[in-house]
């Protein structure tokens, strides 16, 4: 059997810095997608056509089109059009929320519409505007609710970051490949990668579950 | 405002002008016109169904009425949303599934809306929470959350909440009807003090016993419409129309 332990434990530091640049990488991607996902989302149920409309456009090209797609765009395309080159690294960063906040508006939007009708005719009867009442009653309840589906949303997108490889963006998946390259050893340096990956969704998995938990006891939702 | 006539009736706090409310195809409310003077207590009954709710929840516009016209205090509340959220502000609502909010405090609950409404500073907003939570017997339960208190315990704070906007009329929708039999008895206390006190209020509600004792006027309600109004004593005593007649004998001999 060919295969060697020992190139492993070389290229772990390599690999751990590229899942370094994989975690932020996420964490931006999920922390903007928070952002976008939460007005997107308040988009979709807005009284306003306008929003609504143009919330669900939003939402349902990018669900609706691959990931690898979004980022050439935003990184091929977008140059073409502003006349310049885009650093990967930004536009990884900027497909990836945008993609993220598409998802994120779903949990944000199914989210608030857990939050019992009673809410928010209360607030209005108390003189508080639509948007005093999602802000201080109705968000703040939907977004403890949405912390689980979240941490799903956060293991989707640390899986999916691996396609920002694909514009040399050094990630996890990228840093293995460019040891393959040197290497020749695909099978010890990509089944290294995939359990890094493991760990790390594992690890978000318990902390999802943990938390979870935690609301259910705490139960004031 | 108009100058009054020496010895007019003073200008109604409410007034409802032949109001109809369609979901859809289901026509809920079918012309209702009534007045409700300053400091009256009325009471409406009627069966499940006749549109009670959706009356009340037309006079704070929850619901858009879909024709005729709600004034407030002298101003037409309805087509004209600028103020809406000022004009509602000044009517208070009490549900019948309380309706607290779960993720704050009970003092929190109540200081919300003044502060963010009203504009008023935290301290004074706080000591008008004290003092009605102190009103409703309730000053211990100021740091509570809603879901540590009994139904009852959280219904007399929804009514401090409703109370600390200072409100000119409070509108209640059956507040006892989700209640234990052994905690009607403390809501309906501190809906009757208030009632002493000279506070305008429409109440919802299926205590009979409530409605003759503190209604100045009891509405009964069938099928969107007003069927008949007197003051209790009249309509528990010589109901004039048959289906008031007959709800009367089904609600009384339960
Ligand atoms: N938002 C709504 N959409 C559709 N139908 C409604 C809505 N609210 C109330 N209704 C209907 O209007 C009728 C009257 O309801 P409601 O005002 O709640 O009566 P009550 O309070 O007297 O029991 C019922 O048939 C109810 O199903
Ligand atoms: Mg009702």
């Amino acid at each position: 059997m060919d295969f060697s332990w020992p190139l492993i434990w070389q290229s772990l530091p390599v690999l751990l810095s590229g899942a370094w640049m994989t975690v932020k990488l996420t964490t931006l991607a999920v922390g903007m997608g928070f952002i976008i996902g939460t007005f997107a989302g308040l988009g979709r149920i807005a009284h306003s056509p306008l929003w609504r409309g143009v919330a669900s456009v939003y939402v349902d090209f990018i669900r609706g089109t691959p990931l690898l797609v979004q980022i050439f765009l935003v990184y091929m395309g977008l140059p073409q059009i502003i006349g310049r080159p885009i650093d990967p690294y930004l536009a990884g960063v900027a497909a990836l929320s945008i993609n993220s906040g598409a998802y994120v508006a779903e949990i944000v939007r199914a989210g608030i519409q857990s939050v019992d009708r009673g809410q928010m005719e209360a607030a209005r009867s108390l003189g508080l505007s639509y948007g005093g009442a999602m802000r201080f009653i109705i968000l703040p309840q939907a977004f403890k609710r949405i912390i689980p589906p979240l941490g799903n949303e956060f293991i989707a997108m640390l899986k999916d970051s691996s396609l920002v490889s694909a514009i040399s963006l050094e990630e996890l998946l990228r840093k293995g490949q460019l040891i393959i390259g040197r290497t020749l050893r695909p099978f010890e340096i990509l089944i290294t990668v995939a359990l890094i990956y493991l760990v790390m969704t594992l690890a978000i998995s318990r902390l999802v579950a943990w938390s979870e938990r935690r609301l259910k006891v705490q139960q004031r939702l | 405002m108009g100058v009054e006539a020496p010895g007019a009736a003073p200008e109604p706090i409410l007034v409802v002008r032949n109001l109809h409310k369609s979901f859809g195809s289901l026509e809920v409310l079918r012309g209702i016109t009534n007045h409700v003077q300053q400091g009256e207590v009325v009471v409406i009954i009627g069966p499940s169904g006749s549109g009670k709710s959706t009356f009340l929840r037309c006079l704070n516009l929850l619901e858009q009425p879909s024709s005729g016209e709600v004034w407030f205090a002298g101003q037409r509340v309805n087509d004209h949303p600028a103020h809406l959220n000022r004009l509602r502000a000044e009517m208070g609502m009490v549900f019948q599934r309380f309706n607290l909010f779960p993720h704050l405090t009970v003092i929190r609950n109540i200081t919300l809306a003044p502060e963010k409404v009203l504009g008023l500073p935290k301290e004074e907003a706080q000591e008008r929470a004290l003092a009605l939570l102190e009103r409703v017997g309730l000053r211990d339960k100021a740091a509570s959350y809603p879901d540590e208190l009994s139904g009852g315990q959280q219904q007399r704070v929804a009514i401090a909440r409703a109370l600390a906007m200072r409100p000119k009329v409070m509108l209640f929708d059956e507040p006892t009807s989700a209640l234990d039999p052994e905690m009607i008895g403390e809501v309906l206390d501190v809906m009757r003090a208030l009632a002493q006190e000279g506070m305008t209020m429409v109440v919802v509600t299926h205590e009979m016993g409530f409605a003759r004792e503190v209604g100045d006027r009891v509405l009964f309600m069938d099928d969107g419409q007003i069927v008949e109004e007197n003051t209790p004593a009249r309509l528990f005593g010589a109901p004039q129309q048959e289906r008031t007649r007959a709800f009367l004998s089904k609600v009384l001999s339960l």
